[in-house]
């Protein structure tokens, strides 16, 4: 018995070791923002919100955080289309080449993103592409449309089936049904999507760093920081960025549990 | 013709026009910006600088180059070296962890633990590979913890170990999570029945949970080697650049080197590596139990 509970003890000290582990950066970046001093160490030197207000008024930091915005709204937007269409195609057609054509729509968050940022730098130069917003948002939506067509994916398989053929026999053409009865159900999936395509994109720092050239984003931005001297500035902005990469996944997850809820109560009514 | 069968007709047209919209979009961009700019990059190897022009040139020379430098092959090898070992370590140390979260909490604790380790994967990874910097510097934390119990420092910043610790914060919550899922579907009735039958802890997690969870728990090994042999901040920022990895080689090609060719041939090796290990580990995920006995 002794044997027993000791053997669940050290399972659940070694999970809190591993825990403690993974979270101990973030916890260390978000107390250390706080921190009056210049090195971030303990003793603790004052709570201060100096490091904040250095970043929040600095021009370069202002600057690429607004075309993180821009670039993580764009490339939300059109990978949640992009995402609902391949998610319904699978859902709706059965066809030669399914499995390449979904494999395609897949693979690119496989593929390391420091060859995708060679790959896309290579394109992108050759169209002119490079060193513009326009530029990250395209090899953006290429890494996030993906996320969204698994979100929307994961909905539409709660649809029955037969609804869509059921309205068709009732006479409404293919777009009205679309309009009418699929978008509307996949509605909670579609700003799930969306948030989650722009999480993804608002944390990327890699294919951007390859192609942004003098556009730099937020995640852009810090590493450049980081390339320089240690600063509490660092870890003000990282903070800044956990939270908001933290609410847009925390809002994808919320109307997702949503969709499960809903679930489970269509359960329980048959 | 009548008119039923041009409606008929009409309908059809209407239908592919139908399909082609919700079908097009993703085909269309991905071809067009992942797989052309991929196939661009396998193009680019055989490219050529000229007066630090790129010209367009089919030569065998940037292969020549790369694959003969005494710098990429040690570079090559620390990577797969490190990444191999850091998805073994990884693996091992997630196990317990997996383990306890799978068998020994609630599925309601189960599923905020599993919530939690979403969180890593959407905290700005740089960020997260500084505060270790500073965490494992001659100042930090650790350091002074172990000055005031009278311990000698210890200097992990530049050095592979403190790009091993880096990967794992990479690769950890992705593995835990995985071997968490994988775990949690391994048939309990099973492991009952092994009890009943008087077979030691030991005994049944090496011959009825492993063998269950073997397909998950290979895959999650395969993430953590795939995401670590891509990573650039870890091997830059806590190693050191001491010595490169093959992502830093890619970078000091293009952003200083300013040679993009010789830059894709360490690409292109790198997909054809993580290619070959993927088919190797899922080889070993989904082959049939049976073909061992």
């Amino acid at each position: 018995m002794i044997g027993a509970i000791g053997r669940r003890a050290a399972l659940f000290a070694w999970t809190g070791v591993v825990f403690v582990f993974i979270f101990a950066p973030i916890i260390s970046t978000i107390t250390f923002s706080f921190n009056s001093a210049r090195f971030p160490s303990l003793p603790w030197a004052g709570f201060s919100l100096k490091w904040y207000a250095a970043v929040l008024t600095g021009t370069t930091i202002r600057g690429s955080f607004t075309n993180s915005l821009v670039v993580a709204g764009a490339t939300a937007v059109i990978a949640t289309f992009i995402g609902f269409a391949t998610a319904y195609v699978d859902y709706r057609y059965r066809f030669t080449g399914k499995t390449v054509y979904m494999a395609l729509a897949a693979l690119p968050p496989t593929v390391p993103v420091v060859i995708l940022g060679v790959a896309m730098l290579t394109f992108e130069a050759r169209l002119d592409l490079y060193g513009s917003l326009t530029g990250i948002i395209v090899a953006h939506v290429v890494l996030c449309a993906p996320f969204a067509t698994a979100l929307v994916r994961m909905r539409l398989a709660d649809l029955d089936p037969d609804l869509e053929p059921a309205a068709w026999n009732l006479g409404a053409t293919l777009w009205r049904t679309m309009s009418g009865v699929i978008l509307p159900f996949c509605a909670a999936a579609l700003l799930a999507a969306f948030f989650m395509a722009a999480a993804v994109s608002f944390d990327e720092f890699m294919i951007a760093w390859f192609v942004s050239g003098t556009h730099e984003t937020l995640p852009v931005r810090i590493l450049d920081m980081l390339q320089g001297q240690v600063s509490p500035r660092i870890n003000a902005v990282g903070s800044l960025v956990f939270g908001v990469s933290i609410t847009l996944v925390a809002l994808a997850q919320l109307l997702s549990a949503r969709r499960a809820s809903n679930a489970d109560r269509r359960g329980r009514d048959e | 013709m009548r008119p039923a069968a041009l409606v008929r007709r009409e309908a059809r047209r209407e239908a592919v026009r139908f399909a082609l919209f919700w079908g097009a979009p993703s085909l269309v961009w991905q071809s067009l910006f992942f797989l052309v700019p991929m196939g661009f990059l396998v193009a680019m190897t055989f490219w050529s600088v000229r007066n630090f022009r790129l010209t367009p040139d089919f030569t065998l020379a940037n292969w020549k180059f790369v694959l003969g430098a005494s710098f990429f092959h040690s570079a090559y090898l620390y990577t797969l070296e490190l990444s191999l070992l850091t998805s073994a370590a990884a693996s091992i140390i997630a196990f317990p962890s997996a383990y306890a979260l799978a068998f020994a909490v609630s599925a309601r604790l189960r599923g905020l633990f599993v919530s939690m380790l979403l969180v890593p994967f959407f905290t700005s990874y740089p960020v997260r590979i500084y505060a270790l910097e500073i965490i494992l510097s001659p100042k930090g934390v650790i350091n002074r913890t172990l000055a005031d119990v009278g311990l000698a420092p210890i200097h992990l910043i530049g050095t592979p170990t403190a790009t091993v610790i880096g990967y794992l914060t990479l690769a950890l919550p992705v593995v835990v999570l995985l071997q968490t899922l994988a775990l949690a579907g391994v048939d309990r009735t099973l492991v009952e029945a092994a009890h009943n039958l008087h077979c030691s802890r030991v005994r049944t997690i090496a011959s009825v949970v492993l063998p269950s969870a073997r397909t998950g728990l290979t895959v999650s090994a395969a993430f953590a080697f795939v995401l670590t042999f891509g990573d650039y901040i870890a091997p830059l920022y806590l190693g050191g650049s001491k010595p490169p990895t093959l992502s830093i080689l890619i970078a000091d090609q293009v952003k200083s080197g300013n040679n993009w060719p010789r830059a894709s041939v360490v690409a292109v090796t790198m997909i054809v590596t993580l290619a070959a290990a993927l088919a190797v580990m899922l080889g070993l995920a989904y082959r049939n139990p049976k073909g061992r006995s």
